[in-house]
């Protein structure tokens, strides 16, 4: 109908239009100048493809952890273990406690509210008597107590339940009696609700994956559920579909926010920086007052450290030698584990998340999920996009080229690229000291001739940044005095002959064959006519029998 | 017609005389020799890895005894003559170059407990479980002769240690207490004594040869002043010293092998604090020797390794172990500072290099000059973290890895627990104690 009535809006001027026109008629193809369907038009003006990308991501991500989400709730339903839930009864009520607290501080008004909710279990156990052991159960317990020791034992333990539920509520922190298995307790029932959402209708955005995995009760949970976990994710996809719109908004909301921000980024790093996560400034401040008085503490014998690294497997062949270089890019990110238990209580609080996390990798690979960086994949995916466009038609590249003039998109991906290699390089510590001959103190330039280059940087190519010293050594006190230390040639090429021999002379020097005897207690008195030459140990070396001692 | 030629002074460029080196013109314009410090760094990388590729150090196993190897004495004249005694009251006598035995001989019923060669080197003491003091020649006995010592010497108690005087011509042996006996007599001089305990060990001072120094079982170190015949101080540890010795080329220090896994450096005139802790044996340390440049020492442990300790580092630099050797109960270094020495629980002697990747025999001038330019550009460029990796890879056996990782776990947490003591408690009521002390009970003079 579109086309009819344009065909006869539009008069073929040329036999060739003609011709295409007819064409495009019995293809039934839109035949006026915009090529595309107005919705179509609608649409690509409404996103970009880099912008799609996103969404498509986001998408992703967001059916990832929904489906996450469900897996975990399916799996924490069927628990059974009486401990299990005891403990988390205990976490609970602990956490209800403390948010209490809190809110006895910030809210009086909202506090008195709770604490009347949580009078709510306490009062409904004084109405039943529940736990007074008037029931069946209880009744045939009751007979069997005079021969059994177990039923004696239930029945008390029934009563002690009685009592604790009939307590008035004292609100400290460190309630560690026992709670019912059932639920009722110390809590306000609120706890058990399903929290109001913040954001949207999305009842699976609630809540932390960290503050879930510090449950103290999942210790139980990965072992018991990690084989269901795997059958189960793949079924949770299809479900997920229909919420997709729900998220779709929600995401909208977030991207605009997003795009508000700076365009860098979010990388995510292992180590918290007390600027982005906010949550672990508190850790981290204990961290650094464990350490302060630590560091006073003179209990270090010498700045090295071991001066082996001894370990289970050989070094043979100088393929093994290469082998373990590149090994060193992985090691150093998983520490060894000594100096990471050094900081291990400081490191458990702010890290905490990243242990479970590894637990979990077994179930679901969430963590790499939610790790993609979407619009590196975005302009990855065009540029494949790109090159699958030259083989199709002329046309369709032409179309494409058209849609995205504006956005030049090798220059931005080589941009990034960029970006992303100068942030890997090491930083240039910009240690300038005025020297002999020039002014020092505060606010004063020194001058250009003396701008300091990075530590041994210009000394090895720059691409060989695994090659270059990660920290200052013990001795050298500045950046300079140790780049110069190696920079001073020692080799034959560089030096005279006898300059070699000087520089490579060795320290101790040994007669082969000969005994070399102890010292003898004259050369060794201070008053001793010999001279001794004393070495940067402090101790001394003088000239024994048979052996020479450089 | 004109011809254009080249013509050289030979002056310039022939030697003057056969005896003279050859003239090299070389031209050290820096411009000429770019890249000086990767170049020389890529040297020392190469010669880091050929290290560690040639790091063979076990040389030769001496296999006789019929019992485990208990104690072993150097022949002060001759490099290639030790001595051994072994569990079963045997002493032999070996040669290192041909490695074997040249002669063995019955000394004792019941243990050797210690043998010890006198400073001329003709003759050598052993002691042993049946409580007696032997004196021998080190050469054998001729045609028709039987094999006999020069001098016994009857006691009363069982003997545990003896060590000679390194002038004169006495020597000291422990047991119930430390005597010290005249060569030509049959009942000591003196006999020191502090403390109701037996002694393990005695050790007498190669520099100021009047000292002697000597652990006891209830963990302390006592010192002796032979020339006032009484004990100088003494100072107590956490746990048993089992043997001592001295450094060769300082006069006051010692360092002693105890029973906690640590070896202690003492100056013996500041015994409140030791030098140096030095901490990397994963069991009882059981025997330890020093060098003869005096600036390492080799320990022989429980755990079945031998290392090599530098005298001023807290760690080892090196460290030898095999599947076959077992329990290793003594150590020596041999006096020309090239090859230690270790007896074991499984009746071996076993010869190491004591640079691993040395090599030994006569060199030519430009390999060691060679050598000398690759260890010093190792020392150069040691602290760059590729070649620290590789410099300081060792293989550890599975048992002794696994316990060290152990000991760590307990050190952490022992660690962790005082700082958070330290954390909770009121400033100033947790004394901070320096590692060293930490061992140190008390001392006493």
């Amino acid at each position: 109908m579109f086309s009819l009535a344009a065909l006869s809006v539009l008069k073929a001027q040329t036999p060739l239009e003609q011709e295409i026109f007819s064409l495009l008629h019995k293809t039934k193809q839109p035949v006026t100048d915009p090529l595309l369907t107005p919705l179509e038009e609608a649409s690509l003006r409404a996103m970009s493809l880099e912008e799609a990308q996103l969404r498509r991501a986001e998408l992703q991500k967001a059916r990832a952890l929904q489906s996450y989400y469900e897996a975990k709730a399916r799996r924490e339903k069927k628990i059974k273990s009486k401990k299990y839930h005891r403990v988390l009864q205990k976490g609970r009520s602990r956490k209800a406690l403390k948010e209490f607290e809190v809110l006895k501080k910030l809210d009086p008004e909202a506090a008195l509210t709770k604490l009347e909710e949580m009078e709510r279990p306490r009062i409904e156990e004084r109405m039943s008597l529940k736990h007074q052991n008037k029931g069946k159960w209880a009744r045939s317990r009751a007979i069997m107590a005079k021969y059994n020791l177990e039923a004696r034992r239930a029945m008390q333990e029934q009563l002690a339940k009685n009592k604790e539920l009939t307590q008035k509520v004292r609100v400290e922190p460190e309630s560690d009696e026992e709670i019912d298995m059932t639920g009722e307790g110390l809590l306000p029932d609120s706890v058990n609700q399903v929290q109001p959402s913040m954001e949207g209708a999305n009842p699976w955005m609630l809540g932390k994956p960290s503050s879930e995995a510090k449950d103290s009760g999942t210790q139980e949970d990965p072992k018991d559920t990690r084989e269901s976990a795997a059958p189960e994710d793949a079924g949770n996809e299809e479900e997920v579909v229909s919420e997709e719109e729900i998220l779709l908004q929600d995401f909208e909301q977030r991207r605009c926010a997003r795009q508000q921000q700076a365009g860098s980024p979010e990388r995510h790093s292992e180590w918290a920086r007390p600027d982005v996560e906010i949550r672990n400034s508190q850790p981290r401040e204990s961290r650094l007052g464990i350490w302060s008085p630590g560091q006073v503490e003179p209990a270090v014998q010498e700045p090295e450290g071991p001066l082996l690294s001894e370990q289970l497997g050989r070094l043979q062949t100088l393929e093994e030698m290469d082998a373990l270089g590149q090994e060193e890019g992985a090691e150093e990110q998983a520490q060894p584990w000594p100096t990471r238990a050094l900081q291990g209580p400081e490191e458990e609080g702010s890290f905490g998340e990243e242990r479970p996390a590894r637990k979990q990798k077994k179930m679901i690979n969430l963590q790499a999920v939610l790790a993609e960086e979407s619009h590196v994949d975005a302009l990855g995916a065009d540029l494949c996009l790109w090159q699958e466009e030259k083989e199709e038609d002329e046309d369709q590249r032409l179309m494409i080229k058209e849609a995205f003039a504006g956005d030049d998109v090798v220059a931005d991906f080589l941009q990034e690229k960029h970006k992303a290699e100068q942030a890997g390089k090491p930083e240039a510590v910009d240690l300038v000291l005025p020297g002999w001959g020039e002014w020092g103190g505060t606010g004063l330039r020194p001058s250009a001739r003396k701008r300091k280059r990075p530590c041994s940087l210009i000394c090895l190519i720059v691409s060989q940044v695994p090659h270059q010293v990660n920290e200052l050594p013990f001795p050298f006190d500045h950046c300079q005095q140790f780049e110069r230390s190696v920079r001073a040639p020692v080799g034959p090429t560089w030096n005279t002959q006898r300059g070699f021999q000087k520089l490579t002379a060795p320290r101790i020097l040994t007669q082969p064959g000969h005994i070399i005897q102890p010292i003898s207690a004259e050369e060794a008195s201070p008053r001793s006519a010999v001279p001794i030459r004393w070495n940067l140990a402090g101790f001394s070396c003088s000239h024994p029998l048979g052996g020479r001692v450089a | 017609m004109r011809v254009k030629v080249l013509s050289r002074n030979p002056d310039d460029y022939v030697r003057e005389t056969k005896q003279d080196l050859q003239r090299v013109p070389r031209n050290y314009d820096p411009s000429l020799h770019p890249f000086e410090v990767p170049r020389e760094y890529m040297r020392a990388l190469n010669a880091t890895k050929l290290e560690r590729v040639f790091a063979k150090p076990f040389l030769a196993s001496l296999d006789g005894h019929r019992d485990g190897v208990n104690c072993m004495a150097k022949h002060p004249q001759s490099l290639s003559t030790v001595l051994s005694g072994a569990c079963d009251g045997e002493v032999r006598i070996w040669n290192l170059t041909k490695r074997e035995c040249i002669r063995t001989l019955q000394a004792h019923e019941g243990f050797v407990r210690g043998i010890c060669a006198r400073f001329c080197g003709t003759s050598f003491f052993t002691v042993g479980d049946d409580k007696t003091v032997k004196h021998w020649k080190i050469d054998g006995p001729g045609y028709g002769e039987e094999e006999e010592p020069m001098h016994t010497i009857l006691g009363k108690t069982v003997y545990t240690g003896i060590d000679h005087h390194w002038k004169e011509a006495v020597f000291a042996t422990c047991g119930h207490q430390v005597d010290i006996w005249d060569e030509q007599r049959t009942s000591p001089i003196c006999s020191l004594t502090w403390g109701v305990d037996s002694i393990n060990s005695v050790k007498f001072n190669p520099i100021e040869t009047y000292l002697l120094g000597s652990c006891a079982s209830d963990r302390n170190i006592v010192l002796y002043d032979m020339r006032q015949s009484t004990p100088l101080k003494k100072v107590i540890l956490d746990m048993r010293t089992n043997t001592l010795c001295w450094n060769p080329m300082e006069a006051f220090i010692f360092t002693s092998a105890n029973e906690d896994h640590n070896l202690y450096t003492f100056d013996m005139r500041f015994l409140e604090s030791p030098v140096m802790v030095h901490m990397d044996h994963v069991s009882a340390v059981l025997d330890v020797d020093y060098s003869p440049t005096g600036k390492e020492f080799v320990s022989a442990s429980f755990d079945k390794s031998i290392r090599i300790f530098p005298v001023d580092k807290g760690h080892s630099r090196e460290v030898y172990h095999t599947k076959r050797m077992q329990h290793v109960i003594t150590v020596k270094w041999t006096s020309d500072s090239k090859y230690i020495l270790c007896g074991s629980d499984e009746m071996n002697i076993r010869l190491w290099k004591a640079n691993a990747s040395e090599k030994l025999g006569v060199l030519a001038p430009r390999e060691k000059a060679a050598m000398n330019y690759s260890q010093k550009l190792k020392e150069k460029f040691h602290h760059h973290p590729q070649i620290k990796r590789i410099a300081r890879h060792r293989h550890l056996p599975k048992a002794i890895y696994s316990q060290a990782k152990e000991q760590r776990i307990m050190r952490e947490a022992r660690r962790r627990k005082e700082l958070n003591r330290r954390k909770h408690s009121k400033p100033g009521s947790l004394p901070f104690v320096p590692e060293k002390k930490k061992h140190i009970v008390a001392v006493v003079k």
